[in-house]
Parts: C-alpha cells; sequence; structure tokens
C-alpha cells in the first residue's frame, strides 16, 4: 500500500526535476543565443540540414495530404450539394491544423530524431568533453545553432507544406472532380482570414519549433554515454516530442482558438 | 568548418521560398490589405443580421463589390454594419440593402438594389432603406404554430367523421 505512493512521489519528483532541467537548458540557450561571437556559419549549417533536406519530403506529404483531404472532402459535401465549399475546407483543416501539426510531426521524425542521434555520439565520442578543454562552451557552439535552426525553419516549413496542400486538394478537386478552378479559390479565400488562421498557423508552428529544438537538443545533451543510451534518447526525442506537440496543439486551440 | 558558397546560396533559396508562401498565404490567401481605408465605406443599421459576420462579401445583382468591414451594435439597439465598397461605385442615396442568405442554409451576405434617385451616397452615409435577415427557425416556428391551430380545428371534424362511422 505504501510501496506504490512512494513510487508515485519519487516520479513525480523526478519528473519535476526534469523539468527544471530543461527550463534551464532552455535558458542557457536563450543565453548563449545573445552572447558573442554570433555563430551565423553554423546557423546556416543547421538551416542547411533542418530545413532544405526537410523539403522534399515536406512537398510531397503536403500534397498527399491536400489530395487526400480534397477527395474525402469532396465525397462529403456532394452529399450535401455543397461542393463548392471544397476550398473552405482544405484550406481552413490545413492552415488551422494540419499543416503546423504534421509540419512538426514529420520534422521530429525527419530532423528531431536527428539533431538528438548527432549531440547523443557526440556526448558518447566525448567530443563535447573536447570541446570543453578548448574552453569553447558546447552548448554556444553545437546546441544553440541547432535549436535556433529548429525554431526558424518550422513555421516556413509549415508554410510550405499548407501551400502544397492547397496545391494538392486543387488538383484533386479541380482537375479531377471538375470543380471550377476560381469557384475553388474564392471560397479559400472568402473562408480564411489572416487574424484568425495564417497568424494562428504560425503561432502554431513558432511554439512547435521551440518544443522540437527544446526537446531534440535536450535529449542529446543528456544521452546516456552508452551506445544504448542513444537509442534511447533518439527514441525518446520523437516520443516526447510528439506527445508535446498533440497536447499543445490542443492548448493553443483551446485558448486562442485557433 | 567549411563554408561552401553553393549551400549557403540554396539555404537563402529556401528561406526566401519559405517567405515567399508566408507572404503569399497572409495576403493573397488571408486577404490582410483588401479592406483597407481606400474603399468607399457605408453605413447601414438592420433589426437582425442572423448570422452575417465580418468579411461577408457584399453584391450588387450577384456581382461581389465589397465586404463587410464591421459590425457593432448601436446606441438604438439595432445591429449597425458598415460596408466598404468599391470606391469607383456611384450610389443613389435611395439603395436599398437586404441581408440574403445562399441556398437555404448557407452564409449570409448583404445585397444592395440602387434606386433611381439623382442624389449619391457619400462616404460614410447611412443607407436608409434596409431588409433584414429572415431567420428560417423563426419562419418554421410561425408556420407550426399556424398548422397546430389548424390542426385544432381539424380534430373536431375528424372526430365526428370517427362517430359518424
Amino acid at each position: 500500500m505504501v510501496t506504490p505512493v512512494h513510487d508515485l512521489g519519487a516520479a513525480s519528483v523526478r519528473f519535476v526535476e526534469e523539468l527544471g532541467r530543461l527550463a534551464r537548458f532552455g535558458a542557457n540557450i536563450a543565453a548563449a543565443m545573445l552572447r558573442p561571437p554570433l555563430r551565423i556559419g553554423r546557423f546556416v549549417d543547421e538551416l542547411f540540414k533542418l530545413g532544405v533536406l526537410s523539403l522534399i519530403i515536406i512537398c510531397l506529404c503536403g500534397i498527399a495530404v491536400g489530395a487526400v483531404i480534397g477527395l474525402q472532402g469532396y465525397n462529403t459535401l456532394i452529399r450535401f450539394g455543397a461542393a463548392n465549399s471544397l476550398g473552405a475546407v482544405v484550406g481552413l483543416s490545413l492552415i488551422r491544423e494540419l499543416g503546423p501539426v504534421l509540419t512538426a510531426l514529420l520534422v521530429t521524425g525527419r530532423a528531431g530524431s536527428a539533431t538528438t542521434a548527432e549531440i547523443g555520439t557526440m556526448v558518447v565520442t566525448e567530443q563535447l568533453d573536447g570541446l570543453r578543454m578548448m574552453s569553447v562552451d558546447p552548448v554556444h557552439y553545437v546546441v544553440t545553432p541547432k535549436a535556433l535552426a529548429m525554431i526558424a525553419v518550422m513555421p516556413l516549413l509549415s508554410t510550405l507544406f499548407t501551400l502544397f496542400g492547397i496545391f494538392g486538394g486543387y488538383v484533386i478537386g479541380v482537375r479531377i472532380m471538375g470543380l471550377d478552378a476560381g469557384t475553388y479559390m474564392t471560397s479559400l479565400e472568402d473562408a480564411v482570414d489572416f487574424e484568425n488562421d495564417v497568424a494562428g498557423s504560425l503561432l502554431k508552428a513558432l511554439v512547435f519549433g521551440i518544443l522540437v529544438g527544446l526537446i531534440a537538443t535536450y535529449r542529446g545533451y543528456t544521452t546516456a554515454p552508452t551506445s544504448a543510451g542513444v537509442a534511447a534518447a533518439t527514441t525518446s526525442t520523437v516520443v516526447i516530442a510528439s506527445v508535446c506537440i498533440l497536447v499543445f496543439d490542443y492548448f493553443i486551440t483551446a485558448l486562442w482558438g485557433v | 568548418m567549411r563554408r561552401s558558397s553553393t549551400r549557403d546560396f540554396i539555404v537563402g533559396l529556401f528561406v526566401l521560398a519559405g517567405l515567399a508562401a508566408v507572404a503569399y498565404l497572409s495576403l493573397g490567401v488571408g486577404g490582410v490589405s483588401y479592406s483597407g481605408p481606400k474603399g468607399l465605406l457605408l453605413v447601414a443599421k438592420f433589426d437582425e443580421i442572423g448570422g452575417l459576420k465580418k468579411r461577408a462579401p457584399v453584391v450588387i445583382s450577384g456581382v461581389k463589390v465589397g465586404e463587410i468591414a464591421d459590425i457593432a451594435l448601436a446606441d438604438d439597439y439595432r445591429a449597425k454594419v458598415t460596408l466598404t465598397l468599391d470606391p469607383k461605385l456611384k450610389l443613389p442615396v435611395d439603395t436599398t440593402a437586404s441581408i440574403v442568405t445562399a441556398g437555404v442554409l448557407g452564409d449570409r451576405y448583404v445585397s444592395l438594389q440602387p434606386g433611381g434617385d439623382d442624389h449619391l451616397l457619400a462616404p460614410g452615409d447611412q443607407i436608409e432603406f434596409v431588409e433584414s435577415a429572415v431567420i428560417l427557425e423563426r419562419m418554421l416556428g410561425k408556420l407550426i404554430h399556424n398548422t397546430d391551430v389548424g390542426g385544432s380545428k381539424d380534430n373536431p371534424s375528424a372526430k365526428e367523421k370517427a362517430t359518424a362511422e
């Protein structure tokens, strides 16, 4: 009777301690961001790795998701004689929900896991200790550019995903199902509002970028220095980041109604 | 780490493409600057606007000429609707504004019927002739109420028939 309660208490304390370490790690990144020298070159390298190399998967998945919403939406809307609102359905669901969330999940799998594995391997092979020995702060040199690049890349990728999705819905609705091109675009433009929809979409993508950037670098940085440790850290990045994205998505939607 | 100008260029292209996408989504699709102060602003007061929303279209003979800029409650507890229209429009003062529905359950929008007066509406003027929204539920309620009254009249005759048989 006492042991489970004891375990629960210990687990809660560990969880709060972990949250505290994560927050302190985030504060370290924020401080390192402002401290010269600015690692512009490292930042651009990370933009390339996280952003440009994720571009193909983002565009491909965007088109596929847009096309499937177009197909599902068309088949549902046609029953109510409302197939002309297909543009609004595709646009709103992509901009408000699917664009930021699916992009964040894809980037977590594609780039977040790689970030953790890279930093984790540096921990295992004592490269971070090497940096420290040369009195280079590993948070400043390795972690901060990765986290910042993740934050910068997420809104851009999310918007591209959304646009490619709208294009995918257009191909299905207009080219295959024979809706009028003008009707599709007008219904989309009439339904979408900047303040409520587009700004909310960018806000979500930014928050997800911060989440994934922080979790991926933190899990890499705190990897247990074994090969099993790298595997565990990579897995937990993907799991924790995915859960956080979906939970935070609910709260952002509930609080700001986007 | 070795710097490569090709890579920098590709990253630059990527950032530009991303920013262009954000700009298109904001300006093209989101319509950020459509309802600027440049349009012809007119005011109309309605007793009932139904489900009319901001940015709903304003049409003349079915052609879109503007949109709803603002909806507020006036001092006399009527709905004060601000329309922003194409500034090239010349509307007579006896123009009628009515709130109509696209289809049976579709979105509400405002339809203008220009009158024949020689005087034109100036920016900021109020449209005097208005037709409020028709609330389908209320009409249905009245209809059901009416048929209910008719039904109670019918009932005695039904009873008579039953007794006659």
